[in-house]
């Protein structure tokens, strides 16, 4: 960059020194725009990563969601149940119950590997996220608690002009 | 397989040498420990310097208090495990790290994204420029004594920040990439928000113009300091902004033939021939002003269509190796993937990332300099730990 | 001098008592003076500057957020080097908080009430103000760090250079009003006719070259950007105050702020005509009390306006290196002060005859 002439440059020192003071004093009397928590909450935009819930009717103990985690923050217990079968004459079913979903956010990377990997949509993301505990063991959701953050699942949001439809249940 | 002699006398030469730092008094000159705690450093990097006086005799970076074993990581994790970690390496810009691994995944499958997912790609992977190199111009001015600065980058990152968050659900690690394209499509009214934030992030390369560049104190600090001479540049490998500070014309997005959309938008390469501090500074500036021209022009000509090819469920690359590197915020950026074709995750994934590289230069360019001038040299060349050291 | 005939605020007292209203007096607005400059400029203007909104929580908008930080450095450890000199050690802060002190015992805030009237009050308040660079290279030194004492000779060398310039600013005032002493400064800028105009003659206007020079040298002395490079030096090696702790810390966080409004106190009397604002009488005999307070608030707006002047620049600047602090202080405020001087006696000899 071309260095400007003598004179221009002594008068370039004073006038850098005012424009950098206005722009501070500009700040001074634009309103800040801090929110104040927690006295003040922000809208969070509805795809946030905030907690994952957990719909027990859609599981049936696969153990994707277990294997896949990169953390293995994901306990799960399950066990199988002989079912009567639906018509007469069938055989018994065999029935995956789960007995324990653990999800420890002490652990947990916020990454969404096992939300993608239900095959069944049992588990969802939510932007919820004052979840925060005094004692890190209170930090293990177990599945009531899981179940719970369902409520505040949203609902997908509508996508930009010239997006595809997407396709199936996933979000 | 046993260790050489020479081997293990070239190890205790170096403990020894370690252990003889630590000590306050030497017979000339003084040794000063800059880190691992260190404002100056961003992150943990123990710089150990020799002092004669107000002058440096040598300086010694220790890298490696980060280290969190990446590479190992990468072989015993699964392509969609190590997309979510790598996010971690360079964690300003975030979006950025996955892109060369997803590429070279889906060269090594034969799969391309469809153009909507590259455009969308490129897009996220300027504005993980701008959140990093925002931070950047506010930080130098931190670094030499303007308090102010940091504040309006922080400020004006932010609306960034939202509009990451609004499309891939997480601030500063989006997981967004996929083999075959992206995870989701933009939610709708994006494109009118990115707007907003693009205007923000112009006002604020203003604000940095007017309180910094145009400030003679800063000035006064910043020229013919830390000087790093072209063909040195080229000798320890540096890249990226400190590259082109340097005189070298060498830009990634344009000089590579890469799927990603770069070369659907007209924009320009910024050189600065002095390669000092200033440059370096200059140089960021101008990029960030560019990569907002660059996206509105992307998500001016969106095309519609999917969002990802069609991949199977079950990811499973084909047997060999793949080199992409890109030209990331902090330089180039590079991942080469080796893949023995079973299913999981690859063999072994070398990751090439820029700070390595640009703090390479750190013994060479800090002898004789003063030690003001070491924090404002090492703000200048903008490493990140994380980057350093995987 | 004897003390004046009548009432100062309504309050009438013998000579030893008033001497002891006025030590409580100074020992009282001293750090209410920091204290304010703490909370409106340090917090809330610079939260402001910076886009965001400071304590909101501690008072109303954290107006008694400075007492809560007053009492978190009282209750921490009095940690102490084990190799410090423990005497030195406990002085330093003394000894910077005692000059700041003395500065206000000069500055009038009304016809009547100043601490002491005297008749050297400029050159006292200057020569007082630089006791304060004893008291860090007695913090530098009694720290037994060698980093420390580095940071406080650097420091001391800073002080010491702007000495200068703030001093050689103050003499073309000196000169225009006749006297050192202060109130006469305030008087004469009562008086002064400014192109035939009376009201208006405050000397920041044939003096601004002086305000300039006072307000830079003044940003000096106060080791503020863009020249703290003593206090920023502890990125790289440890500045003089790093041993400092709890209430040693608190006394040396007091004296700075009450430093910057002491000097800001003394630009606004010296520049900016100190408790007089036109209209303001001049004739104190029978001067009720409550028109007595008049004048200390004027002085306080003064103040804030000078220091909003000095903690703007602090905000908005990044830092000198210390060489290039030096040269500015020697190569260009020196000179520029002595031309100022020169000129002033040049126009007063033209003027006057």
């Amino acid at each position: 960059m071309p260095e400007p002439d003598a004179v221009g440059h002594a008068l370039g020192i004073p006038k850098g020194f005012a424009k950098g003071l206005g722009v501070t004093l500009k700040n001074l009397f634009t309103p800040a725009e801090t929110v104040q928590y927690p006295h003040e909450k922000e809208a969070v935009t509805p795809r946030a990563r905030g907690v994952i819930a957990l719909k027990e009717d859609n599981c049936t103990v696969c153990m994707l969601c277990a294997r896949q985690c990169p953390d293995w923050c994901i306990y799960i217990e399950g066990h199988k149940d002989k079912e009567p079968p639906r018509r007469e004459g069938g055989k018994p079913r065999t029935v995956s119950k789960l007995d324990r979903f653990d999800i420890d956010y002490s652990l947990c990377m916020y990454c969404g590997i096992c939300v993608e990997v239900c095959p069944f949509d049992a588990l969802h993301w939510s932007p919820e996220f004052e979840y925060s505990e005094p004692n890190i063991a209170d930090l293990l959701h177990d599945k009531v608690r899981l179940g719970q953050w369902e409520d505040t699942v949203p609902e997908a949001p509508v996508l930009e002009a010239g997006a595809e439809a997407p396709k199936g249940k996933k979000k | 397989m046993s260790v050489t002699e020479h081997q293990k006398s070239v190890y205790i030469a170096g403990q020894a040498a370690d252990a003889r730092i630590s000590f306050d008094i030497e017979a000339e000159g003084m040794t000063l420990n800059l880190g691992p705690q260190h404002p100056a450093t961003h992150g943990t990097l123990r710089i150990v310097v020799r002092l004669d006086g107000e002058q440096v005799i040598w300086a010694d970076p220790i890298p490696g208090y980060m280290h969190r074993g990446y590479e190992k990581l990468c072989e015993v994790r699964d392509y969609a495990q190590v997309t979510t970690l790598i996010n971690r390496i360079d964690w300003l810009g975030s979006f950025a790290n996955e892109v060369p691994f997803i590429l070279a995944a889906e060269e090594l499958m034969g799969i391309e994204a469809p153009p909507r997912a590259q455009y969308i790609r490129t897009v996220l992977f300027e504005m993980a420029r701008l959140a990093n190199v925002s931070l950047f111009l506010g930080d130098m001015g931190v670094q030499l004594g303007a308090i102010t600065p940091v504040f309006y980058a922080f400020r004006d990152r932010e609306f960034v920040l939202n509009l990451i968050e609004s499309a891939t659900g997480g601030r500063f690690h989006p997981n967004f990439d996929r083999i075959g394209g992206l995870k989701d499509d933009l939610p709708k009214g994006w494109i009118e928000e990115s707007k907003g934030a693009l205007e923000r992030i112009r006002s604020f390369c203003d604000q940095m113009e007017d309180l910094l560049v145009g400030n003679i104190i800063f000035q006064e600090r910043t020229r013919g300091i830390g000087i790093i001479p072209r063909d040195v540049a080229l000798d320890y490998g540096m890249s990226g902004a400190n590259a082109r500070a340097s005189g070298i014309d060498w830009d990634l997005r344009r000089d590579e033939a890469s799927p990603l959309a770069w070369k659907h938008a007209d924009w320009k390469v910024f050189t600065h021939p002095d390669g000092d501090s200033f440059a370096r500074y200059w140089v960021r500036l101008q990029e960030v002003r560019e990569s907002t021209r660059i996206i509105e022009q992307l998500l001016g000509g969106l095309p519609a269509g999917p969002i990802r090819a069609k991949v199977p469920a079950r990811i499973r690359v084909p047997k060999g190796e793949a080199w992409v590197h890109t030209e990331n915020p902090l330089g180039e950026m590079g991942y080469y993937v080796v893949s023995d074709g079973s299913p999981g995750g690859p063999f072994r994934c070398k990751i090439r990332t820029p700070s390595f590289s640009n703090i390479s230069v750190v013994p060479w360019l800090l002898r004789g300099v003063y030690v003001p001038d070491v924090i404002t040299i090492l703000a200048s060349l903008y490493f990140i730990l994380g980057d350093i050291d995987r | 001098m004897s003390p004046v005939a009548g009432s100062v605020f309504g309050i009438h007292a013998a000579y030893w008592n008033t001497a002891l209203l006025k030590t409580l007096a100074v020992l009282i607005v001293a750090p209410t003076g920091a204290l304010i400059i703490v909370y409106v400029f340090m917090f809330k203007m610079m939260a402001h500057m910076q886009s965001r909104l400071g304590p909101m929580d501690v008072g109303p908008h954290g107006t008694l957020q400075p007492v809560a930080e007053a009492v978190k450095w009282l209750q921490k450890e009095d940690v102490f080097p084990a190799r410090a000199d423990s005497r030195v050690f406990a002085l330093a802060p003394l000894v910077v908080l005692v000059s700041t002190f003395l500065i206000y015992v000069v500055i009038p805030v009304s016809p009547r009430a100043v601490a002491a009237d005297l008749d050297t009050g400029v050159l006292f308040a200057l020569a007082v103000s630089s006791l304060s660079v004893i008291g860090v290279l007695m913090a530098g030194w009694a720290s037994a760090n060698k980093y420390s004492l580095m940071g406080a000779l650097r420091a001391a060398g800073q002080l010491i250079a702007y000495e200068l310039p703030l001093v050689l600013a103050v003499v073309g005032v000196v000169m225009q009003a006749g006297s050192l002493n202060l109130n006469t400064i305030v008087l004469a800028q009562a008086h002064f006719k400014l192109f035939g105009v009376g009201g208006i003659g405050f000397f920041a206007i044939p003096q601004f070259v002086g305000l300039l020079l006072f307000l830079v040298a003044a940003q000096a002395e106060l080791t503020q950007t863009p020249f703290d490079m003593p206090i920023a030096e502890s990125e790289l090696v440890a500045g003089y105050l790093t041993e400092y702790t709890g209430f040693r810390f608190l006394l040396f966080f007091i004296g700075e702020f009450a430093t910057a409004f002491a000097l800001a106190a003394l630009a606004a009397t010296l520049f900016l005509g100190g408790w007089y604002f036109p209209g303001y009488g001049l004739h104190w005999g029978g001067l009720a009390w409550g028109r007595q307070l008049v004048g200390p608030a004027v002085l306080v707006a003064k103040v804030l306006i000078v220091a909003f002047f000095i903690f703007w620049i602090r905000f908005s600047f990044p830092r000198f290196r210390e060489d290039q602090l030096q040269a500015f202080a020697w190569k260009f405020l020196i000179p520029l002060a002595l031309v100022n001087i020169t000129l002033t006696g040049v126009l007063k000899v033209a003027v006057h005859a």
